[in-house]
Parts: structure tokens; C-alpha cells; sequence
């Protein structure tokens, strides 16, 4: 057991490496990068200092070195103008467009998505569940076909729509600011109990508005899964062993349609980092996923290549973890059956 | 004595989307104290969902619409038809009171949850038992039932277990609060010949200690024969016969059970006497054509061995490896049938595989012939590969899974020709001659295989099978997901189809009667090697090696003549190390093949050929 996370973990740090080559070749593939465009526009400008400073920048991030000494030198395994200073070293780079560093830019904002995202998914899940068991054991009456509709209805409404709408009628009713994570007056205060307070309050709308589709989807296949394991002969045999109704149903067809939601979990993580631009950029959130798509338009490499590789680590931790949690569900992969 | 459960005129009905039906017309019956009452008929005729309303179990689109359901608690009768299905009376009877156990062992127990889990759940539920207790009292059901280690096999998923031990640990499950009745629906229609007696002589032994009622559900008058007290014969939803078993089977009174006595094969059947099926079929057969002329066998298997490296149980231990077919040779000869028969995991469905090329032989040949003499199959490549694709087709052994639910049947047909690029117009043409051939409609072209029954999809992937004009039909196991009112059908269209299109056939099965109506040549598997193989009539009158005696022994009959010796059935056939000599081979042992009679063969081992020498 031991041995065989080990290898997947190996196998996981070199999937990274492959990973971080890809991603980097990708950020240079159009012509220049942040600080070259810069420049020009700087000259046309005739902005001799700041063009100086830019010239600075350049060649303390070894910008001016050929492109796989750059990816060396940003990754960490090769020296750079100060030294080894990369990703490996835990250096995350320098945003350009921020002018500060990686760290300082992302650092509220990632674990502002982290919140924001986690507590969609429990709410996609405490939602789309009980629903989901509901609609599968009443199955062709009028509660299932409502649910169904209105399960239909939450897939086919755009999430940034929603997202007006709730934010417009949640400001009318309950007086709360426009967008944002919390009200405007708290921006680059510390984080004390209004803050907090604030925070929570805000937290509802983008909740409902990214867990919306998720939930549809959930309830469908949700819904879909339990009526197979349903019909399954043990489901027959747990009733007639005298089972009540629900223990019966939670213990065997229930655990058994938890399967592909387990191996969905490393789709879910990287999902919760870059899912929910759309909406995030609607509401105005602090959130990662505006930051990347800024970092990707201005070309800030540092920036656009650390949200990228984050992400592509947390779906291999996500992978990792589904896998784990499979092999300890279900004895049939613990034990490399069929 | 007043009978255990009374059932009076119960009539089930079901709605739902299709057009409502009654599965049942008013069915009366007895189930007594300490008596095993049959309950016999084909498929659609009522006897599951007999059971099903007993337990309230029923689908949910199935209503008992009139009568009573009388089971003594043994504090008066109550009426089962009368309690809410879901309600903690009927709970309280579920398990404690009546038990029921299943067909599929397998799909029955939950793959996620130990036996022992499953098993011990009965006690923690009505004898609010802790987890010890139960445990406890499931180890002494796993001992009672048979299991050879009943410590271990509370921490076993049934995934680990054979067939036999599933089922095994169903009857533990079912028994474990000893209840008064066993309600058992078709407990032996999915195991071996050899397991089964084994399970029923368990059943019957079970019964004699704990004077419980059994409620035997099944289509298999050989089972009746042998444990029944009573039998009832169920006909679309109505009670057609009843009495003592001697009674029934003896002097038959309604043709239906009389058909149902003919329409299954048996030892005792004259040379050349035909099935006579139920429901007579209309297949137009097409007139005769010769086999093709070759010298010599069209398919020849030589020296072939197979050997699977399973993955280890846990991460990273060595692999195991499992010889599953060792050193086999076998001659098809044109025009004629050869039957493979062995218990299952004797490798015989391994050797069809290879026949197939779905698997690659670790040793020997598959030789073909198509007239241009033999051929090494596992070298062919490119169009002599294709053209071989076309000669040898394979029947399956489930209808119901190897037909694409999302193809039209002229879809099923006629994609094999699409393949081998025959013209649009002859496809269509062919797939109705096809349909014509396997006695079914032309119009029935244009839907889909759930449309159909169990029997009819069968004739599709008949059907479907000669699309190409094969020379060579691999059947495995072709009619036993069947039901017993359609086995003859299929088995007559077969026999039908092979003289007119002088097909080869290579059937495989652990059915030995079916074996014995089909073969000509009979080779017996076990453990991966051929232990015997010889003409149909010398096998069967001179069953000499132990392993084929046991498979023979094991077939239940259907005739009250022949009762099966349950105290015979132990288990210990199928191991070489203890069979008596010459025929005891030694772990790994090849022993050698001895023809005691022409065309006879049977495998001795190492002592035998030292004491000749």
C-alpha cells in the first residue's frame, strides 16, 4: 500500500514536471511577454526612467536569456540572476502588472475561492442529495417531475444571470452591497468578527448562484445512478431480510452510486479554483479566477503560469485523493478485483 | 395440522406503463410444517411474483388485488396481503418469520459489505444483537452451511467467494433466525450440476434439523424430483396441478406438465429421439447442403495452453498465476459437434476463446481448414484473418447482454455483412431468409431486442451468427440463461440448422443432458485438462474416470427412479490428488491420455505408466 502511494506520488511529481514545461511553452507562445510590451509602450511614451526600470526588471528575472533557461530558471532548477530562486525554492515569482510579488496577489484571493467554492460544493451537495434519493424512490409522481423540472430550470439558467438578478433583489430586501465578498468599507481591513459577519452574508449569493448547476446536475445523475442500484437484486434481498426502508436504501444502493462521485473529486478541485470565473467577474468577487484570466490577456508570466500550475497540482491531489478514498469505499479495488 | 402459510385465491395485478395484466388468477395454496413444496413452471407464469407478494417484496407497479396470505406466527395466523409492505409487522416477518434467498448469488449480496456484515445484519435488526453477538452466531451459520474456514469468511467479500459459497452464505443469511418458512426462488439455476447437488443435499440436511417449510421455486423438474414433498405447477398465473410428488410426476393429469416433462433432454432418451418443445417453433429450415469436403478435422486444437497472471489481493505482493487451460487437443470434425463439458473454472470457456483468437495460446496451435488445408489461426493476418472471422461465429451464452439494446435487429444483423462488405440489397434480402430461418418474423426487423423474450433474442444472436455463412458455430452454454419452456426450441433450431448447413459445431457447456442430445464427441474438462474424451454413447455407458462419474452423478433427474445420492456429493471430484488410482495425479502432474476402448481416452497418471513400464 505504502509502496504504491509512493509510486503515485512519483509518477505525480513528474506529471507536474511535464506539466510546468507545457504551461510555460504556452504562456510564450505569442511574440514578447509583460515587460517588452511594456517598454515599447513606454518609448513611445518617452518615459526614459520607467523604461530604465523595465530594462532592470528584465534582467533580474532573466528575461533577456534564452526561453529554456527562463523555464529553468523559473521552475528552480537552474541558477537565475539571484541565485536558485523558482518555484521548487518556493518563490512564486513577480507579478508585473501588479508589481509585487505572486505570493502578496494571490494570497487572500486563493483562499477567498477556496471558501467561496467549498461552500458552493457543500451546498451542492446537502441540496442534490436528499433531493436526488427523493426523486429516485418516488420515482413517476408529481414530486419527482417537479423536482425534475425544476431541476431542468437550474441547468438552463445562465449562472451570471442569476447572479444579477439575486444580487439586485438581495440588495432591495436585505440591504446588502452590490458585489463583492464583503461590504466596500472592510476592503484592506483585518480580518475581525464584522468582517467575518460580512463575509457570511455575501457568501449567499455566489453560493446559490455557482452550487445552481451543479446541483441540477448532481440530482440528474445522482438520480440516474441510485435507480440502477435500485433495481439490483441485493436491494431486494436487504428488504427482505426485514430492513427498514431508509437504513436499507442508505446502506447498499445509496453507498454503491457514491462511486463516480468519488472519482469525480479530482475534476471537483481544480474546478473550485477556475470554475466559477464567469460568475466571479459578474459578481465582482476577490477571487482567483479574475486574476488569471487578467494575468493570461496582459501576458504576466509569473502570475498566469503559478494560477496554472496550482491548478494542475490540485487535480492530481484531487486524482490521488479519489483514488484513496475509492480503494478504502470499495473492496473490490482494495482488493484488484474485478 | 393446519398448514404453515395459506395462500387463498391471491390475485396480483400489475399496472404501471405497460397495459395491466394479472400475473396471478386467484392462486390457492398450502405450505405445511417441515415439507418442501415445489412450485413449478416457466417463466411469466407467476411463481416469482408468488413469492415476492408473500414477502411483500413486489414491484412497485404489482398490487395484490384480492385474497389472503395466512402465515402462522405462532401466535394465531396473520394476513400478510393486509399489512402495509413497509410496515414494522411485515418487517418483523421479513427474515425472522419467513426468509427468502435468490437466484444469483452473486447480484443478491452487496459486493461492499463482508458476508459477514450481511449475514450477522438479520440478528443486529430483529434480535437488536451488538456487533459481537452477531458475529458469533454468523460464524456458527458460516459452519453449518459448509464454509471451510467460518472465521475467515466473516471478514470475505463476496466477490471472493465461488459460486457455490455465495450461495452458501445466502442460505447462512437466509437461516440465521431460523425461521419457519424458506421461501428459495430458483437457487440452483445459475451453479454447476456438481454444486447444485451439493446446495440442494445442503437444503434438504437444513431442513431435517431445523423442521423449517420450504417454498421451492423452479423450472427444473430434476430438482422436484429429488426434494420436493409437494409440487404445484403454475400456468400463466393459474394453478394447474397439485399433490404429493409421487402423485404429480408419476401420472401427470395436464398436458402442460406432460409437455414440460418432454421438453427437456435426457439420459434416457432413445438415439435420434427429438425434444418436443411446448410451443412447437415454424423455423424454415433451408434445404440440406453437404459440408464442405475436407479430409481430415476442419478445426484442430493441439497441445494448447493458457495461463492468466492475476494482480496480486494486495498492493505489491508477487502475482499469481493460474494455469487455466493446460495441454489440450482437440478434432472438430466437419459437419459433427463436439461438447466440452466441465464444472466452471475448468477452463473450457478459455478454450473457445482461443478458438476465437479473442485469446492468444501461451503454448500449441488452432489449426483451420478451409478446404485449402490446415492453418495455424493465431498466424493469421490481414485477409486470411478476415476471411477466418467469417468462417468461425459464436453464440453467447446471455441473450439478454449480447445484444446492443440500442440496435434495431436489422441493425444486429446485418452490421457483420456491412463489415465484410456485402452489398446493401443482399443485406436486406439475407436478413429476412435469417429471420425466416430462426422461426421469427420478418416484420420484427425493425425493433429493438428488449421487444423480445429471453428465447426469441437467443434465435437473434443465432441469427446473427450465421449472417456470414460460418463453417464453424462455437456455442457457449446457448440455452442455460434460458427458460426450460424454450431450451428444446433452441436446441431443435441447432440441430435443425447443422444438417441443412452442415455446420461444426463446438458446444460448451456444464449441462451434461444438453451435452449428451447435441455431441457426437464428448471431451470432459477439469482443472484446465482434458480427463476424458469419447464418442457420446461410450462416455455416457462407461463413465470410468471419477471426475466424469461425479459430473453424471450430479445431474438431478427428473424421473422419481433415479434419486441423487447426496451423501456422494462432497466436493472432492473435482481434485486430481483424490481421485483413486490410475487416475490420481500429483500437483502439476500431466499424467497421459490411455485409450481403453476405440476412439475412448482417458487420462491416467504417473504411477499408472510406471507399474506398465
Amino acid at each position: 500500500m505504502t509502496i504504491a502511494v509512493l509510486r503515485r506520488v512519483l509518477t505525480m511529481a513528474v506529471t507536474l514536471l511535464v506539466i510546468s514545461a507545457l504551461v510555460f511553452a504556452i504562456i510564450k507562445l505569442p511574440p514578447g511577454d509583460f515587460l517588452t510590451n511594456r517598454i515599447m509602450e513606454l518609448r513611445s511614451m518617452g518615459e526614459a526612467a520607467s523604461v530604465a526600470k523595465a530594462e532592470l526588471l528584465i534582467r533580474q528575472y532573466g528575461l533577456d536569456r534564452p526561453v529554456y533557461e527562463q523555464y529553468l530558471i523559473w521552475i528552480g532548477l537552474m541558477p537565475g540572476p539571484a541565485g536558485f530562486s523558482g518555484l521548487l525554492q518556493g518563490d512564486w515569482g513577480w507579478s508585473f502588472e501588479y508589481d509585487r510579488p505572486v505570493s502578496e496577489v494571490v494570497g487572500d484571493a486563493l483562499w477567498l475561492t477556496l471558501v467561496v467554492n467549498l461552500a458552493a460544493l457543500v451546498f451542492v451537495h446537502l441540496v442534490a442529495i436528499p433531493i436526488a434519493i427523493y426523486s429516485a424512490t418516488h420515482r413517476h409522481t408529481a414530486g419527482d417531475a417537479v423536482v425534475t423540472v425544476l431541476g431542468y430550470v437550474g441547468l438552463a439558467v445562465p449562472g451570471f444571470l442569476l447572479a444579477l438578478i439575486l444580487l439586485f433583489y438581495a440588495n432591495i430586501w436585505f440591504g446588502l452591497s452590490i458585489g463583492g465578498l464583503y461590504d466596500a468599507s472592510f476592503t484592506g481591513k483585518p480580518w475581525d468578527w464584522p468582517k467575518v459577519q460580512s463575509l457570511l452574508a455575501h457568501l449567499a449569493v455566489p453560493t446559490l448562484v455557482i452550487g445552481l448547476g451543479g446541483t441540477a446536475a448532481m440530482i440528474r445523475r445522482m438520480r440516474a445512478n441510485l435507480l440502477d442500484e435500485l433495481a439490483k437484486p441485493y436491494t431486494v434481498t436487504a428488504r427482505a431480510k426485514g430492513l427498514p426502508p431508509l437504513r436499507a436504501l442508505l446502506k447498499y444502493p445509496f453507498r454503491m452510486s457514491l462511486n463516480p462521485f468519488v472519482a469525480d473529486i479530482g475534476n471537483l478541485l481544480p474546478h473550485l479554483v477556475s470554475g466559477s470565473v464567469l460568475v466571479s467577474l459578474v459578481l465582482s468577487l476577490p477571487t482567483v479566477g479574475p486574476l488569471l484570466l487578467d494575468a493570461l490577456k496582459s501576458q504576466d508570466q509569473f502570475m498566469a503560469g503559478f494560477i496554472l500550475m496550482f491548478v494542475a497540482l490540485l487535480t492530481l491531489v484531487g486524482m490521488l485523493i479519489s483514488d484513496l478514498v475509492l480503494v478504502w469505499l470499495d473492496p473490490r479495488i482494495r482488493m484488484g478485483a474485478r | 395440522m393446519s398448514p404453515l402459510l395459506s395462500i387463498q385465491n391471491l390475485q396480483v395485478d400489475f399496472g404501471g406503463h405497460g397495459a395491466p395484466f394479472r400475473a396471478l388468477h386467484g392462486l390457492s395454496l398450502d405450505v405445511m410444517r417441515g415439507r418442501t413444496l415445489a412450485l413449478v413452471g416457466e417463466s411469466g407464469s407467476g411463481k416469482s411474483v408468488t413469492a415476492q407478494a408473500i414477502l411483500r417484496i413486489l414491484p412497485r407497479v404489482a398490487t395484490i388485488s384480492a385474497g389472503r396470505i395466512l402465515f402462522d406466527t405462532g401466535r394465531g395466523a396473520t394476513d400478510i396481503a393486509a399489512l402495509p409492505p413497509d410496515g414494522p409487522a411485515m418487517r418483523a416477518i421479513r427474515g425472522a418469520g419467513i426468509a427468502m434467498i435468490f437466484q444469483e448469488p452473486m447480484t443478491c449480496l452487496s459486493p461492499l459489505h463482508t458476508i459477514g456484515d450481511q449475514v450477522g445484519e438479520a440478528l443486529r435488526i430483529h434480535g437488536n444483537a451488538t456487533r459481537a453477538e452477531a458475529d458469533v452466531q454468523a460464524r456458527d451459520a458460516f459452519a453449518r452451511v459448509g464454509f471451510p474456514d467460518p472465521a475467515r469468511a466473516l471478514h470475505t467479500y463476496p466477490f471472493e467467494l465461488s459460486g457455490g459459497l455465495r450461495q452458501r452464505a445466502m442460505i447462512a443469511m437466509a437461516l440465521i433466525l431460523k425461521p419457519a418458512l424458506l421461501v428459495a426462488d430458483e437457487p440452483t439455476t445459475a451453479l454447476d450440476v456438481t454444486t447444485q447437488a451439493q446446495i440442494l443435499a445442503l437444503l434438504t440436511r437444513l431442513q431435517d434439523e431445523t423442521g423449517m417449510a420450504i417454498l421451492l421455486i423452479t423450472h427444473d423438474l430434476g430438482v422436484v424430483a429429488n426434494v420436493a414433498h409437494d409440487v404445484a405447477v403454475l400456468y400463466r398465473g393459474r394453478l394447474v396441478e397439485s399433490g404429493p410428488r409421487g402423485a404429480v410426476m408419476r401420472d401427470p393429469g395436464h398436458p402442460y406438465l406432460k409437455a414440460l416433462l418432454h421438453a427437456v433432454p435426457r439420459f434416457d432418451m432413445a438415439p435420434g429421439e427429438r425434444l418436443t418443445p411446448i410451443r412447437p417453433a415454424r423455423a424454415v429450415i433451408p434445404p440440406a447442403r453437404r459440408p464442405a469436403a475436407i479430409d481430415g478435422p476442419i478445426l484442430r486444437i493441439e497441445g494448447v495452453s493458457k495461463i492468466f497472471t492475476l494482480r496480486s489481493g494486495r498492493f505489491g505482493g508477487p502475482p499469481r498465476v493460474v494455469r487455466a487451460v493446460s495441454d489440450v487437443s482437440l478434432d472438430l470434425v466437419p459437419g459433427r459437434t463436439l461438447g466440452l463439458v466441465g464444472e466452471s473454472g475448468s477452463g473450457k470457456t478459455t478454450v473457445s476463446k482461443m478458438v476465437m483468437r479473442a485469446l492468444a495460446p501461451d503454448a500449441g496451435r488452432v489449426l483451420f481448414d478451409d478446404g485449402t488445408g490446415p492453418r495455424d489461426v493465431h498466424a493469421l493476418a490481414g485477409a486470411d484473418l478476415f476471411a477466418y472471422r467469417r468462417a468461425v461465429q459464436f453464440v453467447f451464452q446471455d441473450p439478454y447482454a449480447s445484444l446492443d439494446p440500442r440496435m434495431t435487429v436489422r441493425q444486429i444483423l446485418t452490421e457483420p455483412m456491412e463489415i465484410h462488405g456485402i452489398g446493401g440489397r443482399e443485406r436486406r434480402a439475407r436478413a429476412e431468409a435469417l429471420m425466416a430461418m430462426v422461426g421469427l418474423e420478418a416484420g420484427a426487423l425493425g425493433r429493438y431486442p428488449h421487444a423480445f423474450s429471453g428465447g426469441q433474442r437467443q434465435r437473434i444472436g443465432i441469427a446473427r451468427a450465421l449472417a456470414l455463412d460460418p463453417k464453424v458455430l462455437v456455442l457457449d452454454e446457448p440455452v442455460s440463461a434460458l427458460d426450460v419452456s424454450v431450451q428444446a426450441q433452441i436446441l431443435n433450431l441447432l440441430k435443425d440448422l447443422q444438417a441443412a448447413l452442415g455446420l461444426t459445431y463446438l458446444i460448451v457447456s456444464h449441462n451434461l443432458a444438453v451435452i449428451d442430445y447435441m455431441a457426437d464427441t464428448i471431451a470432459v474438462m477439469c482443472r484446465g485438462r482434458i480427463v476424458g474424451q469419447a464418442p457420446k454413447a461410450a462416455l455416457f455407458r462407461n463413465p470410468v474416470h471419477p471426475y466424469t462419474r461425479a459430473l453424471l452423478a450430479a445431474v438431478p433427474d427428473p424421473s422419481l427412479d433415479h434419486p441423487l445420492d447426496f451423501s456422494a456429493v462432497t466436493g472432492d471430484h473435482s481434485d486430481p490428488g483424490r481421485w483413486p488410482e490410475p487416475y490420481r495425479l500429483a500437483p502439476d502432474e500431466a499424467g497421459h491420455m490411455v485409450e481403453i476402448e476405440p476412439g475412448y481416452h482417458v487420462r491416467h497418471g504417473a504411477a499408472d505408466a510406471r507399474r506398465a513400464a
